[in-house]
């Protein structure tokens, strides 16, 4: 279980837009830097980054080894109803988190 | 204007070899009963600056705001450590000090302080890690160990905010003062000591980067470069190995004494922890 940070607001008036903000702890190997021993590291990134508003995907981002460790990702939503907001990293070596938040529009 | 450009390397070239100096960046008297009795006039004002003004906007607001720090990360984890007993026979934190959120609150701000067992100053990290051998009978934790980081992010976000206040015990001066030596102590083989870059060059830039003036408002800090939490220890050893002088050992008493001359220096500005620094 990776650490996250979400930012996102509690409720908002229907048709607005709000920001939404992304944190997540991961170290982001890109695969090419060598360790203390001299081997290189094996690559360990996130690959893919998802937000489902009630089921139906509104963002996604592919990332990609150039990527910072700890990715932080901002986006904009139109509130249009209340529900749950889903938000899914995957990347290697079958790292997969996700994280729910609801949402109350009003 | 070519003959400027040449100057100016000269210049730079000076400054690497640690030839003269621009006149130092007054300071405020620091140190402990240092009254200003004898001083006539108004005050000075205060020219120290936390290494925060020296920082790029984006990165200003990256420590501004406690859901893009990624810091933060590190305080979770640090916050749950706190609260779980690491061990079927080791008590949890919690458990002796109660919740950090009152028991830690400006106890950061006051470190490195002395310690009776060992007769010697430690630092905030040493002192969870006596606390882990004494009181949870648990082995210490390397030196920049990601666990240890992370309590002592939590443990020092409690003192957010709350002036740097060094701990005015009169066996800690010895060590502060070998501490202030310390500082001045042409090192490497660059040969330069802290400062002639921290004191006398502070604004200018080595390189492409901003010399701060080295007060260790922050730490543990997020530090781009590193793309991790890291100790003030850890950044002294980037800026020894960068002068090629060997660093002291992790954990060892000139690093302590160095520490404690960092927090008289900054005494009285505000703790930033976890800060982050580019």
């Amino acid at each position: 279980m990776a650490r996250t940070l979400l930012n996102i607001p509690k409720t908002a008036q229907r048709g607005e837009v709000i920001e939404i903000r992304t944190l997540i702890a991961h170290k982001m190997d890109s695969g090419f830097l060598p360790d203390a021993q001299g081997q290189r590291i094996p690559r360990d990134i996130i690959q893919r980054f998802a937000c489902r508003y009630n089921g139906e995907q509104v963002f996604s981002a592919e990332l990609f080894a150039a990527v910072s460790a700890n990715p932080y990702l901002v986006f904009y939503l139109v509130a249009t109803e209340s529900g749950m907001l889903e938000f899914e990293w995957q990347g290697d070596n079958g790292f997969t988190q996700t994280e729910r938040v609801p949402i109350t529009v009003t | 204007m070519r003959r400027s450009a040449r100057l100016a390397a000269l210049s730079m070239l000076a400054v690497l070899l640690g030839c003269t100096m621009p006149a130092p960046v007054p300071l405020p008297a620091l140190g402990f009963g240092l009254a200003t009795t004898d001083r006539s006039g108004p005050a000075e004002p205060d020219r120290r600056r936390s290494g925060f003004e020296f920082m790029g906007e984006q990165t200003q607001a990256m420590q501004r705001d406690d859901s893009a720090n990624p810091a933060m990360l590190g305080v979770q984890d640090g916050e749950m450590l706190w609260n779980t007993a690491p061990g079927p026979q080791a008590k949890a934190c919690v458990a002796c000090h109660a919740a950090a959120q009152s028991s830690m609150k400006g106890v950061a701000a006051r470190y490195p302080a002395w310690d009776g067992q060992l007769a010697r100053p430690v630092n905030l990290g040493t002192r969870i890690n006596l606390c882990r051998q004494r009181h949870q009978q648990l082995p210490p934790l390397t030196a920049d160990h990601q666990q240890l980081l992370n309590l002592e992010a939590y443990v020092g976000l409690q003192s957010r905010g709350l002036p740097v206040m060094p701990d005015p015990d009169p066996r800690l001066l010895p060590f502060r003062e070998r501490g202030a030596q310390r500082f001045v102590q042409r090192l490497g083989q660059l040969d330069l000591s802290c400062a002639q870059c921290h004191d006398q060059l502070a604004g200018l830039k080595l390189a492409g980067s901003v010399i701060p003036q080295a007060h260790p408002t922050g730490y543990p800090i997020y530090r781009l470069e590193w793309q991790a939490l890291g100790s003030l220890q850890r950044r002294l050893r980037g800026c020894m190995t960068g002068v090629r002088a060997e660093p002291f050992a992790a954990g060892s008493v000139e690093f302590v004494e160095l520490e404690l001359h960092l927090a008289t220096r900054a005494m009285g500005m505000a703790l930033e922890t976890p800060a982050v620094r580019p």
